[in-house]
């Protein structure tokens, strides 16, 4: 039973606990015993909380046994990103200046998943202040990907990502600067969704670029992930950005699943020279399958998108070097140096230095540069102009079709090490994400099968008007669901990196070890 | 060249990084490509368009004026690096001299 639990998806084992078949403290337990089995290899958690974890669910149990009405996801497990302060658990964002960090109260979003019964199993890995695009700039070294233990899972939520993928959670939440959710949700096989800019509370979100952070959901399948948007978003008093409108409705349009007389544009710019030829091969089918749904396809010009990515290189690290300013070694965090001769600032420069990986400096950096005088202009100004062209791209883009859609990444997942060295080449695994980014629509990457040439993962994107969140749901599920029954089984069931693939998928139970490289010293104790 | 070593020393004393010479040997040759890289949105942003600094227009947002307890003094000095009397122990922040 227990194995069969991690298989399933957030939605049917909300019914399961609800209607009292299997208890959320027997579903906590489950999921706990996998992380226990498997992420010694995979690495997604930073901290597990198996004792508040088994508290969450046993409240759960008792709400239910008292007759009391229960949340749409209550006593379902999830991930939670080490970016979101939690008074119960360490909240590290990745960092050693922040290691071990205790925070004095919850972000809004760790607050409503704890409302809605929904139980938080512990802390996930991520680069550094959520910089980079694989886990290697997290200071407690790598996540890895579970279709192939030596790539990456992708960044910075890449700890979220592979923790869904190795069904260590059923559902997890992650943060979206530059493509921080879609990226590794797309490198991983999974779903990963960047809610419209506001739509999601950042009280409470350890700070990277305030204009641009936007928490939001991943699972494995289009529905799960609408119900946990559902159940993290909406107005929040307590950030200014906060949008106050009602939530879009994304459950009944991942439920609705159909792309019939929808206007679908794919996008020039996001193509080509460039992308892998497995992903660019997969996205096409994607875009031809849309197309045999009823969609009505065609190409959409946006001119500006591909100076996009510079943009975002220039204002992310300018807010960045704002924001981590508050890292002073006075009230809390690491303090390095302090022996009753040196002055505060020399602390707080020996601190910083000691307590900051090389990307986390580099961008501080990079943003110092970008905003003082005599460069700002030139840099920062000029930037924020790209930032406006890239908006009217999207409002042109949007009167002609009612979504976008394109590769969610260029290439599949990279080896670890491959770019750890060269920012500029690791920098090239936002290119797609990023302009939804920087002009705050909403946008989502669902798996569509893999790349012939490596067996791995890819991702379509598709992006929806700033508020029209529920139009991305309704391409994303309709793509599952005929590409589902296309394939006859989950898309996970083939990943192998922990030599459990599923082989047909129908041969074998769900859980069940697959037949060429089982371990049994591994799976067989489940 | 668009950033010389010793800018990026400027730019390391200006961030409060008290970064090794090592340190600024890389990060010399790497800001360099990138700020080189960066620099094409100088080539679209005419004059005239106007920047954009938050995706979705925003106004000041007012809460009512509500009086509610702050943390207490106990729960935030848990967390101080250094903490003396109930205050937070901050290195000295005057010159000897």
């Amino acid at each position: 039973m227990a194995s069969e639990l991690i298989r399933m998806t957030a939605a049917e084992l909300a019914a399961l606990v609800a209607s009292g078949d299997v208890s959320a403290v027997d579903v906590a337990r489950a999921h706990l015993d996998r992380i226990e089995a498997v992420d010694e290899r995979v690495h997604a958690f930073l901290h597990v909380a198996s004792e508040s974890a088994l508290r969450a669910a046993r409240a759960v149990d008792d709400q239910r046994a008292a007759g009391q009405p229960l949340g749409v996801l209550a006593g379902v497990p999830l991930a939670l990103k080490d970016v979101f302060t939690t008074t119960d658990m360490p909240t590290t964002c990745g960092s050693r200046i922040l290691e071990g960090w205790r925070p004095p109260y919850d972000a809004t979003v760790t607050k409503r998943l704890r409302r809605a019964g929904i139980v938080i199993l512990g802390k996930t890995n991520m680069d550094e202040f959520a910089m980079g695009s694989s886990t290697e700039n997290s200071a407690f070294g790598p996540s890895r990907n579970p279709w192939d233990l030596r790539r990456v899972p992708g960044g910075s939520s890449g700890g979220s990502a592979a923790a869904v993928a190795a069904f260590e959670a059923p559902l997890a939440v992650g943060t979206d600067t530059g493509g921080s959710i879609r990226q590794p949700g797309a490198v991983c096989g999974i779903v990963g969704v960047k809610p419209s800019y506001g739509g999601s509370s950042r009280y409470g979100v350890v700070a990277f670029a305030s204009s641009l952070d936007t928490p939001g959901p991943l699972a494995r399948t289009v529905l799960d992930a609408a119900l946990l948007h559902e159940a993290m978003s909406g107005h929040d008093p307590c950030d200014s950005t906060s949008v106050d409108a009602p939530v879009p409705p994304v459950v009944a349009a991942a439920r609705q699943a159909d792309v019939g007389g929808l206007r679908i544009g794919v996008v020039t710019e996001l193509g080509g020279e460039g992308y892998s030829p497995g992903v660019s091969a997969r996205f096409t089918e994607a875009v031809e399958l849309l197309e045999s749904l009823g969609a009505k396809i065609s190409e959409v010009s946006c001119p500006h998108f591909s100076y996009a990515l510079p943009a975002y290189y220039l204002i992310a690290p300018s807010e960045c070097s704002s924001n981590l300013a508050r890292f002073d070694a006075m009230r809390y965090g690491l303090r390095v140096g302090d022996d009753g001769t040196r002055s505060a600032e020399e602390v707080m420069s020996l601190t910083r230095a000691a307590g900051f990986g090389a990307e986390v400096k580099r961008r501080i950096m990079l943003g110092t540069y970008a905003l003082s005088s005599g460069y700002y202009d030139a840099y920062y100004g000029k930037a924020q102009q790209v930032r406006t062209l890239i908006t009217r791209d999207f409002d042109a883009a949007f009167e002609q079709v009612d979504v976008l859609v394109s590769p969610a990444t260029p290439t599949t997942a990279f080896p670890i090490g491959e770019r750890a060295d060269d920012p500029m080449a690791m920098y090239l695994a936002d290119l797609c994400t990023i302009p939804s980014d920087l002009a705050g629509n909403a946008a989502i990457s669902v798996p569509c099968g893999l790349a012939p040439e490596d067996g791995l993962p890819v991702g379509l994107q598709v992006m929806a008007p700033v508020l029209a969140d529920d139009r991305m749901y309704r391409v994303a599920a309709a793509v599952e669901a005929a590409l589902g029954q296309r394939r006859g089984h989950p898309l996970l069931d083939e990943a192998n990196g922990l030599g459990e693939a599923n082989g047909s998928g129908e041969a074998n139970g769900p859980g069940e070890a697959g037949p060429s490289e089982a371990r049994p010293g591994e799976e067989g104790r489940r | 060249m668009s950033i010389t070593r010793e800018e990026v020393a400027h730019l390391a004393r200006l961030s409060r990084l008290a970064l090794s010479e090592a340190e600024l040997d890389r990060f010399a040759g790497q800001l360099d490509v990138i700020i080189a890289a960066v620099a094409r949105v100088q080539e679209v942003a005419a004059d005239g368009i106007p920047p954009t600094t938050h995706a979705v227009p925003v106004t000041n947002v007012f809460r009512e004026d509500v009086i509610v307890p702050p943390l207490g003094a106990d729960v935030v000095l848990d967390q101080a690096p250094a903490a003396e009397r109930g205050r937070f122990r901050v290195p000295r922040i005057l010159a000897e001299d």
